[in-house]
């Protein structure tokens, strides 16, 4: 029951799935399977919240360290979750005035939108922005041209730095002045503009970058058909866990 | 001065990232655009559909990457509008509606001959990752019972008799991450051929050019293909030139060259550490 | 005092200290909010719109009798101020040190793990938290779950606009009429088929329980059964099916005047090339040795290539979200600079 269900589950989820889209008269079923897990989907959030809150009030009921973050966290989520159910601060639809709780959630002006504009907004811009400073760390300490790939690695790295800033364009135009000096232009120009940073830029993006992803997203794809169909086999079991007897 | 180097604080790489990001920006320094193909390939596919086209306006991403993003979706958004395209906004990313309300407040205070429902409609955000595609390509009314605002989708002349999103003539993503262009170009512009343009973070950008020009229009790729996008556009609708608004992408490129000139700078000075320690021989720190 | 601690006092001081220099020399830091009351009346199914400027009056309200009216507060640039109707916002004012306090909160970060970073990181997991579940509800469970459970319900309450599909309009329209009560059309109008993610939502929440765990494995396995069915198709052609067919390229090219086209020939070359030595690397059942190995050295290039410029791209990324922060702090806080000019008169 609590082994052989799942898995009859997935496998059918998965091969009505794969049925529906080549067999257009089991597209129904596909249907159901596709709307279902977008609901899941959705609910997974409350999941998501209800373990946040049962972890963060067990850090507070043990008084472990640092717990008053945990408080921080508890209150700062109860509070988001209470302003926006309850949505203060929303108009109702202009249709409906009379529909109190039928307006638009995030309407500009309510409580929840002041939550997402002053809290939320700065707070995960910034979580991320400060990753710049860690890449340049990052890239100062260990970014070496210890052999031939990593040189290549870091040629490249350059050309498309510059490249796609207008360091490229004035590098481009001050070597085609100093070109022009000694050669007429227009006799190597359509040879050589290849050759400036900001094209080879784009050439390294079409083609070089084109070539080597490609063969990644080639292998990656094969990797996914074949984890997929171990999990529509039963053959690859970890999503169950291993707690059960 | 190798030594000193070598033991660097990384505080002081960060302070450096601060000068080189700040001082552009308090300065206002601006530097020309000169658009490259890739750019146009995706101005173009906007640009040539006849006036009054279906655009799906897919604004997959949020706040974390509004720096890169918020530009694209704007000039986007702007450029559907000028040419008179009817836009359908819609996102993957819980935090995408608040994104697609930015984007409708640019239709709202420059096109006011714009009506909703008529001219554009905000689908809001569609929960389920890939599945949700999987959904309003095949049957939208499954995804969606209301748009985002609640009204009834068979009330509105564009929503009226839409079914699914497989006779879009262009599908327009904004993307930060999965769920997002990748997972467009999928679901949707492969098994149904739909035109589809996309802007992306720069993290994301090299993965998808292999889909190009087959499955994927074109691509704008972080910051700078943004600020060229709009540069196009301002050569195109010269009122753009005029709106400092529309110029969002064009202004970042100031701090994005001084920093870019600070990376290359880290990574000569770390290999120039590298190459006399190692000609130093082992234990040869002195 | 340790030498961390001196730092930071010496951060406090000059912060504070320019901010107060800021703040007794000229302006900052402000938020400015336009009133606007609404008055609205619906006959025969149209809304009649009346969007006044500022709060209401006694005129104003005499001038629509009959209406529901609301007031709306919506944002204004500080160069607006001088307009009758704008005034200052106490609420976006606070909500902006908020925004400012706690971006330096997380940049403080960059030197080192302290109290104010912690602090709004735990602010930044509760509010995600809460906000991915609100948005979740709004837009998700009630759009693809209440609509069909509990239709009637969630068109009187939530959803107004919902659009009675003929299998309930005709208890919606009885429920409207008086004819069948609230529970009565709730039970008529139900689509019972949507008890299925509504059960298998229920399992899944049992994860939070200590016991009944082992149940939240069938809607999991339901959503990797389904995320591998669809996967499986999708990247097959997609990924697969579709490079492949994208890497058979004409390897020598000519333009549409019959001359050699030698750019587009050396492209062509140079991917196919590329794919094929690259996908050489990927290979692991052999040895790479021999002319085997020197290809595959050649896949490892491209390979880095690639990585080069994804490096690239991706610091250009970074960079541009840690501008956009700096921009908010000089512009819409401190009111340094102005590139949007929202502060022109003041």
């Amino acid at each position: 029951m609590k082994r052989t269900v799942p898995l009859f589950l997935a496998a059918a989820t998965g091969f009505v799935l794969i049925v529906a889209s080549f067999v257009p008269a089991a597209g129904s079923w596909g249907k159901y399977a596709v709307d279902w897990f977008n609901i899941l989907a959705a609910l997974a959030f409350v999941l998501g919240g209800g373990s946040l809150l049962s972890q963060h009030l067990k850090k507070i009921s043990d008084q472990q360290a640092g717990w008053g973050y945990s408080l921080v966290t508890v209150v700062s989520f109860l509070a988001t979750l209470v302003v926006g159910l309850g949505k203060f601060g929303v108009a109702p639809p202009t249709l409906h005035p009379d529909k109190v709780w039928a307006g638009d959630y995030k309407e500009a002006g309510s409580g929840f939108s002041w939550i997402f504009d002053y809290l939320y907004t700065p707070l995960a811009a910034t979580m991320f922005s400060i990753l710049a400073c860690f890449v340049a760390s990052a890239a100062f300490r260990a970014f070496r041209a210890k052999n031939v790939e990593a040189t290549i690695l870091l040629v490249t790295a350059f050309i498309v730095l510059l490249g796609r800033t207008y360091a490229a364009i004035w590098i481009g135009d001050q070597a085609d002045w100093l070109a022009s000096q000694v050669v007429d232009p227009a006799i190597w120009h359509p040879y050589v503009t290849g050759l400036r940073l900001d094209k080879l830029t784009e050439t390294i993006m079409d083609v070089f970058n084109t070539a080597g992803t490609r063969a990644i997203m080639i292998g990656i794809a094969l990797g996914i058909v074949s984890t997929s169909l171990k999990v529509l086999l039963g053959v690859d079991r970890s999503y169950l866990g291993s707690d059960d007897r | 001065m190798i030594d000193v180097l070598s033991n660097l604080d990384r505080r002081w790489v960060f302070a450096a990232m601060f000068v080189a990001v700040g001082w552009p920006i308090l300065s206002g320094v601006r530097f020309k655009e000169e658009p490259s193909e890739g750019v146009r390939r995706v101005f173009r596919a906007i640009e040539d559909l006849p006036e009054g086209s279906t655009v799906l306006m897919a604004l997959d991403y949020d706040p974390s990457s509004q720096g890169e993003l918020q530009p694209m979706a704007s000039a986007f958004t702007r450029h559907a509008a000028e040419r008179g395209h009817k836009i359908y906004f819609m996102t993957l990313w819980p935090a995408g509606s608040p994104m697609i309300e930015r984007s409708l407040r640019i239709v709202e205070q420059e096109y006011p001959d714009y009506v909703y429902g008529e001219d554009y409609v905000n689908l809001g955000y569609a929960p389920g990752l890939e599945g949700a595609i999987k959904a309003v390509v095949d049957d939208l009314r499954g995804q969606f019972a209301t748009d985002a605002r609640g009204n009834s989708l068979d009330s509105m002349p564009l929503t009226e008799g839409l079914r699914n999103i497989q006779n879009m003539d262009l599908l327009v993503n904004v993307s930060a991450g999965d769920p997002g262009a990748k997972q467009w170009v999928q679901y949707a512009a492969t098994p149904h051929d739909i035109a589809m343009v996309t802007g992306t973070t720069g993290v994301q950008a090299p993965s998808l050019y292999p889909y190009i020009p087959e499955q994927l229009d074109g691509v704008l790729g972080a910051i700078k293909a943004a600020a060229e996008y709009e540069q196009v556009l301002s050569v195109a609708y010269p009122k753009f030139a005029e709106s400092v608004k529309a110029q969002e992408g064009l202004r970042r490129m100031g701090p994005q060259l001084v920093a870019h000139l600070l990376m290359i700078g880290l990574i000569v000075v770390g290999n120039v550490i590298y190459f006399v320690e190692r000609s130093r021989g082992p234990g040869g720190r002195r | 005092m340790n030498e961390n601690n001196r730092v930071w006092w010496i951060l406090f001081l000059v912060g504070g200290g320019a901010l107060l220099v800021r703040a007794a020399t000229t302006e900052f830091g402000k938020s400015y909010a336009r009133d606007q009351t609404v008055y609205v009346t619906v006959e025969g199914g149209t809304a009649e719109v009346d969007a006044v400027p500022g709060l209401p009056t006694a005129e104003s309200d005499a001038a629509h009798p009959d209406a529901a009216r609301w007031t709306r507060s919506l944002a204004a640039d500080p160069g607006e101020r001088d307009d009758p109707h704008v005034r200052f916002s106490w609420a976006d004012t606070i909500g902006l040190w908020c925004a400012a306090l706690l971006t330096l909160a997380i940049f403080s970060f960059l030197f080192g793990d302290n109290p104010g970073y912690r602090l709004a990181e735990a602010i930044f997991v509760g509010v995600s938290a809460g906000y991915a579940m609100i948005a979740g509800f709004w837009e998700g469970i009630v759009q693809l779950l209440l609509a069909k459970l509990i239709p009637v319900a969630t068109k009187e309450h939530f959803l107004p606009g919902l659009e009675p599909d003929p299998r309930w309009a005709d208890d919606w329209a009885r429920y409207q009429s008086g004819d069948l009560g609230y529970v009565a059309a709730e039970w008529a109008a139900t689509t019972l088929l949507s008890l299925v993610p509504l059960v298998f939502g229920v399992m899944l929440l049992m994860r939070l329980s200590p016991k009944g765990g082992w149940i939240s494995r069938w809607p999991l396995a339901f959503f990797i059964g389904a995320t591998a069915g669809l996967r499986l198709i999708v990247h097959f052609e997609s990924d697969f099916i579709r490079q492949i067919q994208a890497t058979l390229l004409p390897l020598i090219v000519f333009k549409e005047d019959n001359s050699f086209d030698l750019a587009q020939t050396l492209a062509n070359v140079t991917i196919v090339v590329g794919v094929l030595s690259s996908l050489v690397y990927f290979f692991f059942s052999k040895e790479h040795e021999g002319v085997f190995g020197g290809v595959s050295r050649l896949g490892i290039w491209f390979l880095m290539i690639t990585f080069g410029a994804s490096f690239g791209y991706t610091v250009m990324g970074r960079i541009t979200l840690f501008a956009q922060r700096l921009e908010f702090l000089f512009d819409d806080w401190l009111w340094i600079i102005d590139p949007l000019q929202r502060r022109a008169g003041l």
